[in-house]
């Protein structure tokens, strides 16, 4: 494979409606069989996310269980997002921050950042996942080489949830210390990718589903990958990310990975959901993506519940926030209006430390160091 | 056993990782009476206060700083200076795997970063694969013991790299520490009665439904092991070895 190959020469040989149509078509003995198997291949991942598999969910839960206690151990990673900006160019039919919702826009000052960076620090976080729309004028590579440095005093890993960047840009981002980016495909179907991101830069599908390619090739130490649960068929978006994620790990084989299950959540402007992912069908592919893969970081955010919460935290998560706040300030200043969506589960940091402990894991605040970079 | 200019009566050493908490890990790990204990420097505080490291530091115990999370020998080196700084001690179990998936260590990266330790005064103990050329080769650099693999970190598959590690052993001039992949009693059992100086097992004991207990089980089997190993084994045979054949004619000439 030449260097210049992406995931999008790989994307152009698979059809969504086959995809689709071959994930239905799993049997139980499909099932049967991935389970059975000591290391399953990407068939095996979609009779997991089958429909076929309902009958299994216990049996797949216990496997997950296993499985992430073998290479994770009894602990949780705890994390917690810092909305640096809620100003946006472009248009997302199911986003708070999109251009043509009416909210106010407010981009963090040097004090502001430091702020919210004192209030985290107390509250014992030492990942921080630094969040921000697109805006690139006000938002791009120097202010957030600005906020890499004022935040790498008080944390011990900086990730980040921006726009998508050049490959030159996020070498410069590395080196100032980024430890991990995430860039979630929305859906990749193609078609419906349009109508939801009808303006600005990120409507440019291919350019969006190429960006694990360029950090990468730029060697970001973990890349985030995920879809945005709502938008489409969950199963079959699911397989396209999976098959992102085997040909990334192949070819980037010194980078982590981790995936992401945003579900929609209500928010200002909010489109209509298409396809509806109950409790149980997440539960289900949490696990059927450990099963298959028993090394990628499974997060989880606090849109969820606090009862899905605590128990999901047994069934294959490896990481986890807590009483998150979506509003760029929205831990030393907060205020509603500028949210991206409302979260779910807004119990504190102590309390669900807590209820971590009680589940049988350590919840860990410090798992990297500057010294590695 | 020797390594370095310390003495140990514990040929068990352990690690810190995935335990449910530093309370339960203290327990254990003070059940294994392990002397020696790794610590990854990426998952604590910069100060012997911190309070994972506060309990490992009972008269006994020794901290191995590791550097788990290094891609290269740059990073390696880096993180060995920052862990001798912080937590006052030369050794270091120096750990390079820029593969997140199976943890491989890389040979090449590792014996740069060991020879450049070793002449900064590092006590280093390299985790790498079980390759008998590369222990020799870390030896040559002035590595204080080696620790190859049975499999992979955290498999529990027991020593699949058994003929190699015998190689290793038989050829070593420095303490052999079988590390990663042990997953139960008997498989340090076994290591140790093929002649290892040494195991190190952290997930078979942070895992296991009790801690505690699975430590102990340890302990006793690396003092089995090394026992059965010094009292010379009896060799298994393929059948009764009652005539001679072949050469019985000779008494009747």
């Amino acid at each position: 494979m030449s260097s210049e190959t992406t995931y999008l020469d790989v994307f152009r040989q698979l059809d969504w409606d086959e995809v689709k149509q071959s994930i239905y078509a799993k049997t139980a003995a499909d099932v049967r069989r991935a389970l059975d198997k000591p290391v399953r291949d990407l068939e095996d991942f979609k009779a997991l996310i089958s429909p076929a598999a309902a009958p299994f969910l216990e049996e797949m839960a216990v496997m997950s269980n296993r499985l992430t206690q073998q290479r994770f151990g009894k602990a949780m990673n705890l994390y917690i997002p810092m909305y640096l900006s809620n100003e946006c160019q472009n248009i997302c039919t199911y986003c708070g921050f999109s251009l043509d919702v009416d909210i106010p826009r407010k981009t963090l000052s040097d004090a502001e950042i430091e702020a919210e960076a004192r209030i985290l620090l107390e509250k014992g976080y030492g990942h921080v996942l630094l969040v921000t729309g697109e805006a690139n004028k006000t938002v791009g590579l120097d202010y957030f080489r600005n906020a890499i440095r004022l935040l790498k005093p008080y944390f011990s890993q900086l990730s980040m949830e921006v726009q998508p960047l050049d490959e030159a840009q996020y070498r410069i981002l590395v080196e100032e210390g980024i430890y991990a980016v995430l860039v979630y495909q929305e859906t990749y179907h193609e078609r419906d990718y349009k109508l939801h991101h009808p303006k600005g830069k990120k409507s440019n599908f291919a350019y969006r589903l190429e960006t694990p390619d360029r950090l990468g090739r730029a060697g970001v130490h973990k890349i985030g990958l995920g879809v945005l649960f709502g938008l489409e068929d969950w199963r079959t978006d699911t397989f396209f990310c999976a098959s992102h994620l085997d040909y990334l790990e192949k070819k980037y084989w010194k980078t982590r990975y981790a995936m992401s299950f945003p579900r929609l959540r209500p928010c200002a402007g909010g489109v209509e959901l298409k396809s509806v992912m109950s409790d149980r069908d997440l539960i289900q592919l949490i696990c059927a993506y450990r099963i298959f893969n028993q090394e990628v970081e499974l997060s989880m955010s606090t849109r969820e519940s606090a009862i899905f919460r605590d128990h999901v935290i047994k069934l294959g998560i490896t990481s986890i926030s807590a009483e998150s706040k979506t509003d760029p300030g929205g831990y030393s200043s907060p205020d509603v209006n500028l949210e991206q969506f409302e979260i779910d589960d807004d119990r504190s940091t102590t309390e669900f430390a807590d209820v971590i402990r009680k589940a049988g894991y350590e919840p860990v605040f410090k798992d990297w160091d500057w010294a590695l970079m | 056993m020797k390594i370095g200019d310390k003495m140990f009566s514990s040929r068990l050493f352990t690690g810190t990782g995935k335990f449910n908490s530093n309370e339960l890990m203290e327990e254990a790990l003070l059940a294994s009476g392990s002397e020696l204990i790794t610590v990854a420097l990426k998952r604590v505080q910069h100060t012997l206060e911190d309070d994972l490291l506060r309990r490992v530091q009972h008269p006994h115990q020794n901290l191995l700083p590791n550097t788990s999370g290094a891609r290269t020998a740059k990073e390696a080196v880096f993180a060995a200076q920052l862990s001798r700084e912080a937590f006052q001690t030369n050794w270091l179990k120096l750990e390079i795997h820029p593969d997140p998936k199976y943890l491989m260590p890389d040979p090449i990266e590792t014996l740069k970063a060991a020879e450049e330790l070793v002449k900064e005064g590092f006590i280093v103990l390299p985790y790498i694969h079980a390759d008998p050329v590369l222990c020799k080769r870390l030896e040559e650099v002035g590595v204080a013991a080696v620790m190859p693999l049975g499999s992979a970190i955290g498999s529990n598959k027991g020593l699949q790299t058994r003929s190699f590690l015998q190689m290793i052993i038989d050829q070593s001039t420095v303490p052999v520490v079988v590390d990663a992949g042990i997953g139960a009693p008997s498989h340090a059992a076994e290591a140790m009665e093929m002649g290892a100086d040494a195991v190190l097992v952290n997930t078979a004991i942070a895992v296991s439904g009790n801690p505690v207990a699975m430590a102990a089980a340890f302990k006793m089997a690396v003092e089995a092991g090394r026992m059965a190993y010094e009292a010379r084994l009896a060799q298994p045979r393929e059948q009764a070895a009652a005539s001679s054949p072949l050469t019985g004619f000779l008494n009747e000439l």
